[in-house]
């Protein structure tokens, strides 16, 4: 139940955007967010974006992933 | 690796086969021992099991699942008393879809809308809230189950409706708290647990500090996870790393999405509108403030005062059913003299069996 997927920011009006999962557009609401722009990825749950997706801290994770496994 | 539907970014670079090969060695590599995890979130449960995970670890390192299911914690009473509202005149109950089959001593809300009851499934509590707008006539209650990773959401929608004056909208609330629940395993002792994989998306907004307690009361150390393969076995790297080190912190692994503060905002809207409470769970029973209520300045939103309901009663789990003993982790589906026999995803006994992340489900679908 506490399913949530990065969606893409596409759109913004007012508090709601129009974001992008897999080719897929849906709405979601910006209430719990401090800021968000457009092109941020978000996570996606239940009609909320409940905090920005960190690209940089992402590609760390990876980076790492590929240290411990070498 | 190829998946049946197109690229996703932020998954599926976390999907990689070869760097999974890599971390499973690097895990073989450290364990010398027994070791017991706990995932405590339903979403980690299906995740481990429909990546086939368990079958990759070594035999000494087992994994337990928590009580991490919103669905199969919320107590029978909460159904019945749901079903109850249905009942009532002009009532339109809403809930998420995965409450429809939960039983609860008087059948469930799938029957009850069979019966005629006007009960709609909603994706979101805003959808809820568009419904009473749009139909003035009619009470619109939305059913709150869920953790932090929902109630935010359930109390920008209670603040929405009070800013515009809504008067035919409320919600009853069974939403429960994480950590509380975290806390009533460890001092139980009923099981040994070594580490916790920690929800990732609890967690989003509760951050890290939350679990402190955790590492610094009881030394066991806890790992906030990702929801892909990659994460859950970076996650139990991390873990038995500090097991091994002797070692317990909170590490989060799920650093893309989670900050040690969490989502500030998301944090002062729930708690702007709710605040704790005592709260029961199915199978563990009252846990001291690890539900939410509803904060008086919002109170006429709250279902459980508008309306005259019954007074509740006891209700005890159906004869033979053991989801109380597998969400605490002391027992695991196939203890169970019902599970694949009498109670299966088709004709569930208990709420383990009914919720697609419950512990039973997963077993039943993906084998133990």
């Amino acid at each position: 139940m506490c399913l949530g997927i990065p969606a893409k920011i596409v759109k913004i009006n007012g508090s709601i955007a129009d974001v992008e999962i897999g080719g897929i557009e849906r709405k979601a609401s910006l209430d719990l967010l401090k800021e968000a722009k457009v092109d941020d990825y978000v996570i996606l749950h239940a009609g909320f974006a409940i905090q920005k997706l960190d690209e940089e801290e992402a590609k760390e994770t990876l980076r790492l992933l590929e240290e411990i496994g070498i | 690796m190829k998946m049946n539907r197109p690229y996703m970014k932020y998954l599926d670079e976390f999907c990689d086969p070869k760097l999974a090969r890599g971390l499973i060695k690097a895990i073989e590599g450290l364990v010398d021992r027994e070791i017991c995890l706990m995932e405590v979130c339903g979403t980690h449960t299906v995740a481990i099991f429909k990546h086939g995970l368990r079958g990759l670890f070594p035999k000494s390192l087992k994994l337990l699942s928590g009580p991490g299911c919103p669905v199969c914690v919320t107590p029978t009473q909460d159904v019945d008393t749901a079903i109850w509202i249905s009942r009532q005149k002009d009532v339109v109950l809403t809930t998420f879809g995965d409450m429809m089959r939960v039983p609860g001593t008087i059948g469930s809300l799938e029957k009850q809308r069979a019966n005629g009851a006007d009960i709609r499934v909603v994706y979101s509590v805003l959808d809820a809230l568009e419904l009473a707008k749009t139909n003035p006539a009619k009470k619109v209650v939305f059913l709150g189950v869920g953790f932090e990773t929902t109630s935010p959401s359930i109390a920008s929608c209670i603040y929405t409706a009070n800013k515009e004056g809504i008067s035919n909208f409320w919600i009853y609330v069974c939403h429960k708290l994480i950590p509380p629940a975290m806390r009533a395993l460890l001092e139980s002792g009923e099981t040994t647990i070594d580490g916790f994989i920690c929800p990732g998306h609890v967690s989003t907004i509760i951050g890290s500090l939350p679990y402190e307690f955790i590492a610094s009361e009881f030394n066991v150390p806890c790992v906030i996870s990702g929801f892909e393969p990659l994460d859950i076995l970076q996650s139990v790297y991390m873990l038995i790393k500090q097991i091994k080190e002797k070692k317990a912190q909170v590490q989060i692994q799920y650093s893309r999405c989670v900050k040690p503060e969490g989502n500030e905002k998301a944090l002062a809207m729930l708690y702007e509108v709710f605040e704790p409470a005592d709260s029961n769970w199915r199978g563990i029973g009252v846990i001291p403030n690890s539900g939410l209520k509803i904060r008086q300045g919002y109170n006429r939103f709250d279902a459980s005062i508008h309306f005259e309901m019954p007074t509740s009663q006891v209700t005890e789990e159906k004869s033979g059913c053991i989801c109380g003993e597998i969400l605490r982790g002391v027992a695991i589906p196939i203890d169970c003299p019902l599970f694949a026999k009498v109670c299966t995803p088709e004709e569930p006994i208990g709420a383990c069996m009914v919720s697609s992340e419950g512990t039973c489900a997963a077993y039943y679908k993906y084998g133990g």
